[in-house]
């Protein structure tokens, strides 16, 4: 709310800076958005008297104006604004002025005449658009005759923007805080004063004899959609633009001036935080009003000229069944305040406050009243803001008030008293307040207290100014706050000792990034949200799909069953910035829709390479990525994360989105744990980027497979002997195949096979390739005799000429 | 001439050769020449046999004297030479120190990752668990059970994704803080816990705003917590995110879930308190939220209000981010150009 320092100063005893109360309502109460003085920057911008206003000669628009701006000799201004005429009050930047913005004025010659400032409109010193009156939104402004300005006083001073404004963000609970009624007594409790509230009530001399209830009826049948209805009239109203002061109150509060009546309505709502709405009682003489939900297939025009289809549940005012009003929310055209409006009737109402929000949300009707209504209303004010309306509408209209109030609601709410002990106070905030102090601080809230000396228990008693206090933990609050979080103690929790660890889980998870990082991947956090498309791609198995309810887009459709779209997309992405090469690695769940109400969420880890593996630099060449460079990553990490069972790659001519000849699943004895391999060239088209290779592995299954432990092997001291071999074998017979063979034959002393090197082509036979192996051959006791080696060796030879077919090279 | 004066010629000589040979091969000839057996020391000596019993040891001994000299000058000279040798080697290997170092491929955590990261481990430090839970999450546990029934008003406050009427995507990381309260067995002691996790909600994507975010929210449950112990966390944590020269300040706020309810601002770390744009001229940052766990949540959890309460707390180590690192748009976090993610590269 934006709350002006001046009006706020009618009711405390303001000796501090505005920036500094600022502070103090922010660290007590709730958040300040800005503080603002609105004649920051503006100099030299006084009042003027147009005394001659002639059209320009070379111009269609422009008129030269004499103008008497307290000076000796009246200064010639040439101006453009439609509505500039001789004998007004207008605003006048001089020459040496600054202006909104900090922009200067300047003599100058317009079209060959010299001009010696500039007649403003409003929004050209500050005022945003959506305050400036109608009737001078497109032109300059004129001061009202009841204004009483002179040539040459400060403009700044007449429209009150010699004043600062704080602009608060109210919380959801603090309604209250909606109302100069509600800062000036929380602004109290934090300076610790006496609020002076004036209460204005209708005079005696402002009564007609006529009673309004004759003329209306309300009925409302649903009590508590509108706990409190009320109506007040007044007749032979004049309606005509309001008060100066005002006008200019309700501009700094961000409000439009509207006519005598529609502006105190909403000066009322600033004043108490009670939203009135006032309808031309001509319009309903003789009808009976009620409040009730909409039901089925009600249009209705809003103030706005805007035809709506309301929801059955949506909340109307009803004259004799027609609408007259969304409840709260805004008022209907037909009933509307006019310029020829006679008699105008006020209603003060509390609407249910959860109906309020859904009606104002899903018409997006999100209006000053709404905003009040959803956030609560002050039961205990409500009659001291009709009342006051009535009085200041007659005041301003020359009308008088009719007799009676009408009234087709009144639930009373009676404050709540909630007993607390100064114990549990001092316990739950850490602090050691004393009875007096704690008294002294509900005091300041204007809250009264009872103490029972004995229990040293507080019976406190809330006003029903502050409906957002019920429970003990909310007078805790109110003690924490106005004693000050600074002052609280700064401390760390006692009791006893826990221990602070990750489960194996957690480190394991920890692990596998630590992991993926030093093998170069980057990692990557990309969305959980995707296609549906998207979702299913590189998926194998019957996997249902889990989609939002509602999406905001397509692109965000679907929960992701796979990492690798979403790695594929950060690739893209880095492709159309020309970065040609990427390594990512993802770690965070997939879900799979399993029939419950929510599906299984299963961690994953996957990555995804394209161009090379190695920068270009001066010594080093490119390394574009290949299939075997990701399976010496899925190798590696497999490695560390020390999974004990037996890891093998299968390939995989059928996945989806993936190159049928270069494609692996990855199995831990012999289940599926994941995948490896080159993006298929047409999904990459899909997505856009080049030669790409990936994996995804199932990180739920590897945290839960059985590990190695960790352990020594005696390295041995003699010296190893090594044999290497090469063979010609069938092209389709496989690495595995081959290793298969070399390990089923029993060697004693072999510690290692490794091969080192594969050829296929030139100088060999058509549909045959060269393996070549190096066998390593170690005792851990003994210096090995190269007899027994060549033994152990030809036996193996043996075995794959006979099993595979192989010709030794 | 004496036998004495020619050894003393010998000398003279040998030192003469050995000095101007410059090359290993050159050195073997003058020692080869001088002190080989058919060399004209040995000849010297041989003509020994005709001196006197009295003389005999003293041109021995300085025989043996100049035959020392000579080796050991040898002995200098081929040292020389090989150093020589090999500092003309070393000149030769010389290499524009000034190149790039071999560039060496080692990936980097996600700089969200390195902010959760550091604050588990402050966490752990303190004796916390790390908890996760579900991202799809039942309506009751996002909300119900934080004190936001059906038509709470703060249910706007974070617009969610529905999967149907009861099951969403968790707007945010509460509920893991609910289910274990829910199953937290109090008599083995006090609940300590933070849950770090991605959030989403309702959001269209713009450089403030993203439909999909982290949290780290914490919770402390146990017989006598304060709000001056709440105070003390969130200092010891803003210590950890920002530095040790930071002021933190609580100012009232509103959550459903907790009571009393603050927000927590520390020094605009970009100003150090003087106001600016980064701060909106305030000198100060907002980072987290917090409060005193709201009695209605204890009990919904099951927890007894009468022995038990604590603090709770919350913040987005996505907009830390942003804060600190100056990231203008908060969708680089989920774009993953590499050019922003290598940037975060400082380790430790
Ligand atoms: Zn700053």
């Amino acid at each position: 709310m934006k709350l002006s320092y001046k009006w706020l100063s009618k009711y405390l005893e303001l000796d501090l800076e505005p920036k500094d109360l600022a502070e103090k309502i922010e660290r007590t109460a709730v958040e300040v958005d800005s503080v603002t003085r609105l004649d920051y920057k503006l100099k030299k911008i006084v009042v003027g008297h147009t005394l001659e206003v002639t059209e320009h000669p070379d111009s269609d628009h422009l008129h030269i104006c004499q103008v008497d701006v307290g000076e000796e000799e009246p200064i010639q201004i040439v101006c453009g604004a439609p509505n500039i005429a001789a004998d007004q009050d207008v605003i006048v930047a001089l020459h040496g002025s600054r202006i909104k913005d900090n922009v200067k004025i300047k003599r100058s010659k317009m079209r060959g005449v010299p001009s010696n400032g500039m007649i403003c409109a409003l929004q050209e010193i500050g005022y945003p658009d959506n305050v400036v009156p109608k009737d001078y939104a497109d032109g300059i402004y004129v001061f009202p005759a009841d204004s009483h300005v002179k040539p040459g006083d400060s403009v700044m001073e007449a429209l009150g923007m010699d004043d600062d404004v704080i602009d608060t963000s109210v919380t959801p609970n603090r309604g209250d805080m909606f109302s100069m009624n509600g800062n000036a007594h929380e602004i109290a409790a934090i300076l610790d004063q006496k609020a002076n509230f004036e209460v204005l009530k209708v005079q005696d001399e402002q009564k007609s004899a006529d009673t309004l209830a004759d003329q209306i009826k309300v009925e409302i049948d649903e009590q508590d959609v509108a706990p409190v209805y009320k109506l007040m009239a007044i007749e032979n109203v004049k309606i005509a633009p309001s008060p100066f002061w005002l006008q200019t109150t309700l501009m700094k509060a961000g409000i439009r001036p509207i006519n005598n009546v529609v502006d105190v309505t909403n000066y009322i709502m600033l004043k108490y935080g009670q939203p009135l709405h006032a309808y031309d009682l001509d319009q309903l003489k003789g009808q009976t009003i009620s409040v009730a939900p909409a039901g089925e297939n009600v249009k209705f025009t809003t103030l706005d000229d805007e035809k709506r289809d309301l929801r059955p549940e949506d909340l109307v005012i009803t004259a004799d069944g027609t609408p007259i009003a969304m409840a709260g929310v805004m008022g209907g055209m037909a009933t509307e305040v006019s310029d020829q409006t006679q008699n105008i009737v006020i209603e003060a109402a509390i609407f249910d406050p959860i109906k309020i929000r859904k009606t104002a949300r899903y018409h997006n009707l999100h209006s000053e009243a709404a905003m009040r209504f959803e956030r609560g209303i002050d039961y205990s004010s409500l009659d001291d803001a009709l009342n006051e309306a009535a009085s200041l509408v007659a005041d301003f209209s020359q009308g008088k008030v009719m007799s009676g109030v009408v009234v087709g609601n009144d639930t009373k709410l009676n404050p709540e008293s909630i007993t607390i002990a100064l114990a549990r106070i001092n316990k739950i905030l850490g602090t050691s307040l004393t009875s007096e102090e704690v008294v002294a601080i509900f005091d300041r809230l204007g809250f009264s207290t009872e103490l029972d000396a004995t229990k040293q228990t507080f019976k406190v008693t809330v006003p029903v100014r502050r409906w957002d206090i019920h429970i003990e933990a909310d007078l805790l609050e109110e003690v924490a706050r106005i004693f000050g979080y600074d002052n609280l103690p700064v401390t760390l929790p006692t009791g006893d000792p826990t221990i602070g660890q990750l489960t194996t889980e957690q480190k394991l998870m920890r692990a596998s990034r630590t992991v993926m990082e030093g093998l170069g991947l980057t990692q990557a956090m990309s969305y959980g949200l995707t296609t549906i498309a998207k979702s299913q791609q590189f998926v194998k198995g019957d996997h249902e799909l889990v989609k939002v309810d509602w999406p905001m887009t397509k692109d965000r459709e679907a929960l992701r069953m796979n990492l690798i779209s979403g790695l594929l997309d950060d690739i893209a992405y880095n492709k159309a910035r020309s970065v040609e090469n990427v390594a990512l690695y993802e770690q965070g769940r997939v879900f799979y829709g399993n029939g419950q109400a929510q599906p299984e969420e299963i961690e994953h880890i996957a990555g995804a390479i394209t161009g090379s593996m190695q920068a270009k630099s001066w010594n080093e060449k490119e390394k574009p990525v290949t299939f075997f460079d990701v399976k010496g990553i899925v190798e590696q990490y497999l490695k560390n994360v020390a999974v004990a069972g037996e890891v093998s790659y299968v390939a995989d001519h059928d996945r989806q989105g993936m190159h049928p000849g270069r494609t692996a699943d990855v199995l831990l004895d012999g289940d599926v744990i994941g995948f490896i391999g080159q993006i298929h060239p047409t999904t990459a088209e899909e997505f856009k980027i080049k030669e790409t290779y990936v994996f995804e592995l199932n990180l739920t299954k590897i945290i839960h497979a059985e590990k190695k432990l960790q352990h020594y092997d005696v390295i041995s001291k003699y010296p190893a002997i090594t044999r290497d071999i090469a063979i010609l074998v069938n092209k389709e017979v496989s690495n595995t195949e081959v290793l298969n063979v070399i390990n089923e034959t029993k060697q004693k002393n072999l510690i290692k096979v490794e091969l080192f090197d594969v050829y296929e082509g030139k100088n060999l036979e058509k549909g045959m390739k060269s393996l070549a192996y190096q066998f390593t051959y170690q005792d851990t006791n003994d210096t090995l005799q190269e007899d027994a080696i060549n033994d152990e060796f030809s036996k193996v030879i043996k075995n794959l000429e006979e099993k595979l077919n192989v010709t030794v090279r | 001439m004496s036998l004495q004066e020619k050894l003393k010629e010998l000398e003279e000589k040998g030192l003469q050769e050995i000095s101007v040979a410059n090359e290993l091969s050159k050195l073997n000839e003058v020692r080869v020449n001088f002190l080989g057996k058919k060399g004209p020391i040995t000849e010297v000596l041989r003509g020994m046999r005709d001196l006197s019993k009295e003389e005999r040891p003293k041109v021995g001994e300085f025989a043996n004297k100049v035959r020392d000299n000579l080796t050991s000058k040898l002995e200098e000279r081929k040292e020389e030479l090989a150093q020589a040798a090999l500092n003309k080697k070393l000149a030769e290997e010389a290499v524009d120190v000034t190149l790039p170092g071999t560039p060496m491929k080692q990936g980097q955590p996600h700089v969200i990752q390195q902010i959760i990261d550091n604050l588990e481990d402050l966490f752990l430090g303190m004796g916390y668990q790390v908890v996760e839970g579900p991202e799809v999450e039942l309506d009751r546990y996002n909300f119900e059970m934080l004190n936001l029934p059906k038509d709470h008003p703060a249910r706007d406050m974070q617009d969610t994704f529905y999967i149907t009427d009861e099951v969403l995507m968790r707007s945010q990381t509460s509920p893991v803080q609910a289910r274990t309260m829910e199953k937290h067995d109090f008599s083995k002691g006090p609940l300590k816990m933070i849950s770090p996790g991605v959030v989403y909600r309702r959001d269209t994507d713009d450089a403030t705003h993203s439909h999909q975010f982290h949290q780290i929210e914490g919770l402390v449950i146990d017989k006598n917590i304060t709000m001056g112990d709440l105070k003390g966390t969130l200092v010891t944590l803003a210590k950890e995110l920002f530095g040790d020269r930071f002021e933190v300040r609580l100012r009232p706020s509103y959550f459903p879930f907790t009571e009393p309810s603050v927000e927590a601002d520390v020094t605009c770390f970009n100003c150090m308190g003087k106001g600016c744009s980064v701060c909106k001229s305030t000198g100060w940052i907002e980072v987290l939220g917090a409060g005193m766990v709201h009695p209605n949540v204890l009990k919904m959890a099951g927890v007894d209000t009468d022995v038990y309460g604590g603090f709770a707390f919350g913040l987005g180590p996505d907009r830390f981010a942003m804060l600190r690192y100056g990231v203008d748009d908060i969708r680089n976090f989920y774009l993953n150009d590499v050019r922003f993610l290598s940037q975060f590269n400082k380790r430790g």
